[in-house]
């Protein structure tokens, strides 16, 4: 978390990354430009394409997932479009878990639909289900580790093994655990995607995604994915599976996605969230100590009708927390209010300390009546399956001393 | 299968500092090739590398600069390393080969490029003295380990807090 990708800047000795705050990068001749050009050698031609800052982030991210490589760009969302486009073709069908962050959901079912991309949404805890949905044409299943809004843990094994038989991609967003808390790579997921916008950086200060591949998938046996494994025009014919081996996808991410797609991550952001992840592990425990002793204090409040936190005795996901999430069940959850919507908005705008925004992952404490918010654009029956019901109001816990947060809970449920 | 291979970053290290000419057996001549990627790359951080494929030399073909050549014997002498970029079926006759050429040619390591393994090969070779590095590409390590790998977002799985020196030149010893 503090040393992987950044050692000392050759250069001038610079013991913190420095922020390369910088467009282009000189050649030192004709032919080193068109080395660089070509891929034939490393280095640093556009920062649309890649940026020392941003490598550094890269770095270290595949060093915490345990991947091969990584690409981070400009949000998460970003990273999950980066994610899907060297697998998908037009007419390419995906399956997705109807567990998922509500923009998730929106961006699969309704914006993927113009590239001619297809999503089903399965209930992924029904693994006949799933098992059903990866038929042979299927590119990939997309799961969260650690679903947003509620608490919600995927049995990574079972997922892996399933998509792993088919023939199929396992991508992962884990934004919601971070690499301290799980690590998909070790149970089987190919590609990790992340909202660096949340823990990774950990201040609310930047908007950034990643994507990390484990170099593990064989595209070139595979011919399910012609992208990575079929000659590449814009690149005189070469094969990435081929010429770059277990780094196909990450390279591939940099001089195709990242070149035409264009969400870039800027150097700033890449810097902001390197210095966030130095303290990833000391916050990811006090995020997951202080959301426990609150999830814990609201079930036994007589105006909650439930709380749902895997790491409660009572919880479904318990023993999923315990397997894929022994440090902790991370600090974003939902419970549900007494009197439903019009309560969960009164709880939500009676607060004083949790701020009252669409974020999770900050330092300060946050609050969100989901349905009425994020998961606003979803049918009825969609929120429901999603866990973002008329009564549910989501929180994200921060690093503030925990009896101040349950004191202002307690006011703001006293009046709603 | 077998055992995975490890090798440490002082072993690969080493090596690459050395070494200043190579024989890459299987160097192709267009230029889309990884071999073809691998040699401009070892040319560019300073290596002689000698491309060994018997097509392209009957041919009269250069490939980067080079003359090609039919064999390793048709390498002139001194060749640090022979690289391997044929099929793993093939590394044992071209590891006999350069164990046979050892002493003329001054040959030292015998590295059998990623996804190339003949533990056969490796045994014989080492009881000749030579150095052995199987799976693993010289470009690939080379950027591992003086960072330009990291520049492509790829972990290098290294660790340091000493300030690294510049890129080194091949063949200039541990004090670069
Ligand atoms: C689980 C999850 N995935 C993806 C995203 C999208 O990330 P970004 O807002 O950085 O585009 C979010 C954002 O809320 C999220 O919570």
């Amino acid at each position: 978390m503090i040393h992987a990708g950044a050692g000392p800047e050759p250069v001038s000795g610079a013991r913190q990354t420095p922020i390369f705050q910088n467009t282009a990068y000189a050649f030192h001749d004709a032919d080193h430009a068109a080395s660089l050009f070509n891929l034939q050698t490393f280095g640093f031609i556009y920062s649309r394409l890649g940026n020392p800052t941003v490598a550094a982030l890269e770095q270290r991210l595949a060093s915490l997932e345990g991947g091969r490589g990584a690409a981070c760009c400009a949000s998460g969302h970003a990273a999950q479009v980066l994610a899907f486009f060297p697998l998908m073709e037009p007419g390419s069908r995906f399956v997705a878990s109807n567990r998922l962050y509500g923009g998730s959901i929106t961006q699969f079912g309704r914006t993927f639909r113009k590239f001619d991309w297809h999503c089903d949404f399965v209930d992924t805890e029904d693994l006949a289900a799933v098992e059903a949905a990866l038929d042979a044409g299927v590119k990939a299943l997309f799961i969260e580790s650690l679903a947003n809004p509620g608490g919600v843990v995927s049995d990574l094994e079972a997922l892996a093994e399933l998509t792993n038989a088919s023939g199929a991609v396992l991508i992962v967003d884990s934004t919601l655990a971070t690499p301290w808390l799980c690590r998909p790579m070790d149970w089987g997921a190919d590609v990790v995607v992340h909202s660096a916008t949340k823990f990774l950086s950990g201040n609310g200060t930047v908007i950034g995604g990643a994507v990390i591949d484990s170099g593990r998938f064989d595209w070139g046996a595979s011919g399910r994915f012609p992208g990575l494994s079929e000659p590449e025009p814009a690149y005189h014919g070469l094969k990435f599976s081929e010429t770059f081996g277990d780094l196909a996808f990450t390279t591939h991410a940099h001089a195709v996605g990242l070149r035409d797609l264009g969400a870039t991550m800027a150097p700033m952001n890449a810097f902001l969230i390197l210095l966030g992840l130095e303290t990833l592990s000391l916050r990811m425990e006090r995020h997951c100590r202080n959301a426990l002793r609150v999830a814990e204090w609201l079930e036994g409040h007589p105006k909650v009708a439930w709380v749902s936190y895997a790491a409660l005795p009572g919880s479904p996901y318990r023993d999923l927390a315990a397997k894929y999430l022994p440090n902790g069940a991370g600090s974003v959850f939902t419970f549900g209010v007494r009197g439903g919507y019009e309560a969960g908005i009164r709880v939500v705008e009676g607060c004083d300390l949790f701020s009252h925004l669409a974020n999770v992952g900050d330092a300060r404490s946050l609050i969100l009546h989901p349905a009425s918010t994020t998961h606003r654009q979803l049918s009825d029956e969609q929120r429901a399956a999603a866990g973002a019901g008329p009564e549910v109001v989501r929180l994200s816990i921060g690093l503030e001393t925990v009896d101040d947060l349950i004191r202002d809970l307690d006011r703001a449920l006293a009046a709603a | 299968m077998t055992s995975a291979l490890t090798y440490s970053d002082a072993l690969i290290a080493g090596i690459l500092r050395r070494v200043r000419t190579i024989a890459m057996v299987g160097a192709s001549p267009n230029w889309k090739r990884p071999s073809n990627f691998a040699m401009k790359y070892l040319q560019e951080k300073g290596y002689r590398v000698i491309p060994v494929n018997p097509r392209a030399a009957a041919g009269g073909a250069s490939i980067l600069g080079e003359p090609a050549r039919t064999s390793l014997a048709d390498v002139p002498a001194p060749v640090d390393m022979v690289d391997v970029f044929r099929g793993s079926d093939a590394a044992l006759e071209i590891t006999r080969e350069a164990i046979r050429l050892r002493e003329e040619k001054r040959i030292e390591v015998v590295w059998m490029q990623l996804g190339v393994r003949n533990d056969e090969a490796a045994a014989e070779a080492e009881a000749a003295g030579l150095t052995v590095v199987m799976n693993r590409c010289p470009k690939i390590e080379y950027g591992r380990l003086w960072g330009e790998l990291g520049w492509g977002g790829v972990d290098s799985g290294v660790i340091s807090s000493r300030r690294p020196r510049l890129v080194p030149a091949p063949g200039r010893g541990t004090s670069e």
